[in-house]
């Protein structure tokens, strides 16, 4: 019911407000009735029982993929950390 | 040329590696926790991601999930789903819905019975789809059976904006709009009245997401301000959950009690203004809706506004529409289920008598509901 998919804007019919979106390769229509903002080919938009409900901020997807990003690379370098560290206080050592 | 791809929205949110980072770091923060914290996820759709991804088995044993009431299927009591199958019998009417209402069984069946005995039911992707079927039938009477939260009123609003302004004689609604907050505070009062085992006491809100594309998160002031419950507004995938749940864990850590936004991408304070004005222009809150297994919640239902009376199929059919109640399944405990009291493994029909080709109860008719998620995904936990 509620589970929207993010869309790309591929076409826009100006004269009936009607929008050509690529939802994973899928080509659907959507209306732009309640859309309450500008979109231009290329906006990423969600899509839910044929309506656009809202344009996809592409700056804050991405601020939250970079976030993710560094998250990884800490637990990573976190990781390696405890790795060296377990390493030197291996007893085996000969 | 934009950075992002859309392959990103969908795999940046679901990339197993990040779910596992957040599954550390939550770990280390819970430690933290004075003592254990239940989340509501109140929508469906954050039901069926937290089952399907096995959210619960990542988490550590102080944070707790505990589901809620979020599906429009779920929640549509007998008497609507009567309402629809009563109107779909009629000779000159169409009734359409969309998908979600096919098997949600009613007293005398579901509206896929109805439709093997004949009657014109359909089921269409949007609510627009009715516009073609007015045209090609104009000697029927269309009824919009709409169903759905904020996230979907807008829409049945904007069927009704074409319908007068392209002056459709033959398109009426049947409306069971219902509004997120009322249920919430409804969830948080009822605690009030029963004696609770600590177990089911609601800490935080995990709060729907695109219901709150529409309505903005400043529907859910109130619950940080008056009933003490932090609110997260969080996004759909996997990613987005864990993020919230975190957001939600640094509140109790910190001892803030707040209002915030995980999913900022799509969700504004303000939300989408537009749709709220068409919503208004139309609709109205009525007194009481009654909700499958919680009963009437009151001004939790919306209503066209009188002006609008002449499309109401439930005003102009009042005469063959019954408005008594009908008691539910003895053995189905859905409304404990909608009301975060019980879990579906503790009900006794539960994957025997009652599973998703045969559903007695509205939570396993639904994929939203929280008994489908259970059974589908169930064998991971």
């Amino acid at each position: 019911m509620c589970l929207s998919i993010p869309s790309k804007v591929t076409h826009i019919d100006e004269e009936n407000n009607i929008a050509t979106v690529d939802t994973m390769g899928v080509e659907r229509k959507a209306s732009l009735d309640l859309i309450d903002q500008p979109v231009v080919v290329g906006d990423y938009v969600l899509i839910h029982i044929g309506f656009a409900m809202n344009k996809i901020d592409e700056e804050d997807a991405l601020a939250s993929l970079e976030v993710y990003k560094e998250i990884i690379e800490k637990m990573e370098e976190e990781e390696r950390r405890q790795a060296i560290l377990e390493d030197d206080a291996c007893a085996n050592r000969g | 040329m934009s950075q992002l791809k859309l392959k990103d929205l969908y795999d940046g949110f679901r990339d197993p590696e990040t779910i596992k980072a957040f599954k550390k770091i939550i770990e280390e923060d819970a430690k933290k926790l004075e003592k254990p914290i239940n989340i509501m996820e109140v929508c469906g759709g954050h039901t069926h991601t937290i089952m399907k991804y096995g959210i619960p088995q990542l988490l550590p044993s102080n944070i707790n999930f505990i589901h809620g009431p979020g599906c429009p299927v779920c929640i549509m009591p007998k008497e609507r789903i009567d309402h629809a199958y009563i109107l779909s019998m009629q000779e000159d009417v169409i009734l359409v819905t969309l998908g979600d209402m096919i098997k949600v069984p009613g007293s005398n069946g579901s509206l896929q019975d109805a439709r093997s005995k004949g009657a014109d039911v359909r089921f269409v992707y949007s609510p627009m789809d009715c516009i073609k079927i007015a045209n090609e039938n104009p000697n029927k009477k269309v009824i919009f059976f709409a169903i759905g939260f904020e996230t979907t009123t807008p829409m049945t609003a904007a069927l009704l904006d074409v319908v007068i302004k392209q002056d459709i004689k033959n398109i009426y609604f049947h409306i069971n709009h219902v509004t997120v907050p009322e249920v919430m505070k409804e969830l948080i009062d009822s605690r009030d009245e029963h004696v609770d085992s600590y177990n089911h006491q609601i800490d935080a809100f995990l709060g729907p997401s695109h219901v709150s594309v529409i309505s903005g998160s400043k529907i859910y002031e109130e619950f940080p301000r008056d009933y003490n419950k932090p609110v997260v507004v969080a996004g759909f995938e996997p990613v987005d959950v864990m993020q919230s749940i975190l957001m939600i864990i640094k509140q109790f850590i910190e001892n803030r009690c707040e209002l915030e936004i995980e999913y900022k991408r799509l969700v504004s304070y303000e939300g989408n203004i537009k749709a709220q004005e068409l919503i208004n222009k139309y609709f109205k809150k009525s007194s009481l809706f009654k909700w499958r297994g919680l009963g009437n919640i009151k001004d939790s239902g919306l209503k066209l506004r009188d002006e609008y009376l002449t499309y109401d199929a439930e005003h102009i059919y009042k005469d063959i529409l019954p408005i008594g109640e009908i008691e539910d399944h003895k053995l189905c405990i859905c409304g404990d289920i909608l009301r975060g009291m019980a879990t579906p493994p503790e009900c006794t029909i539960f994957g025997t008598a009652c599973k998703p080709s045969t559903p007695i109860g509205s939570c396993m008719v639904s994929s939203e509901g929280a008994c489908a998620a259970y059974y589908k995904y169930g064998n991971l936990l």
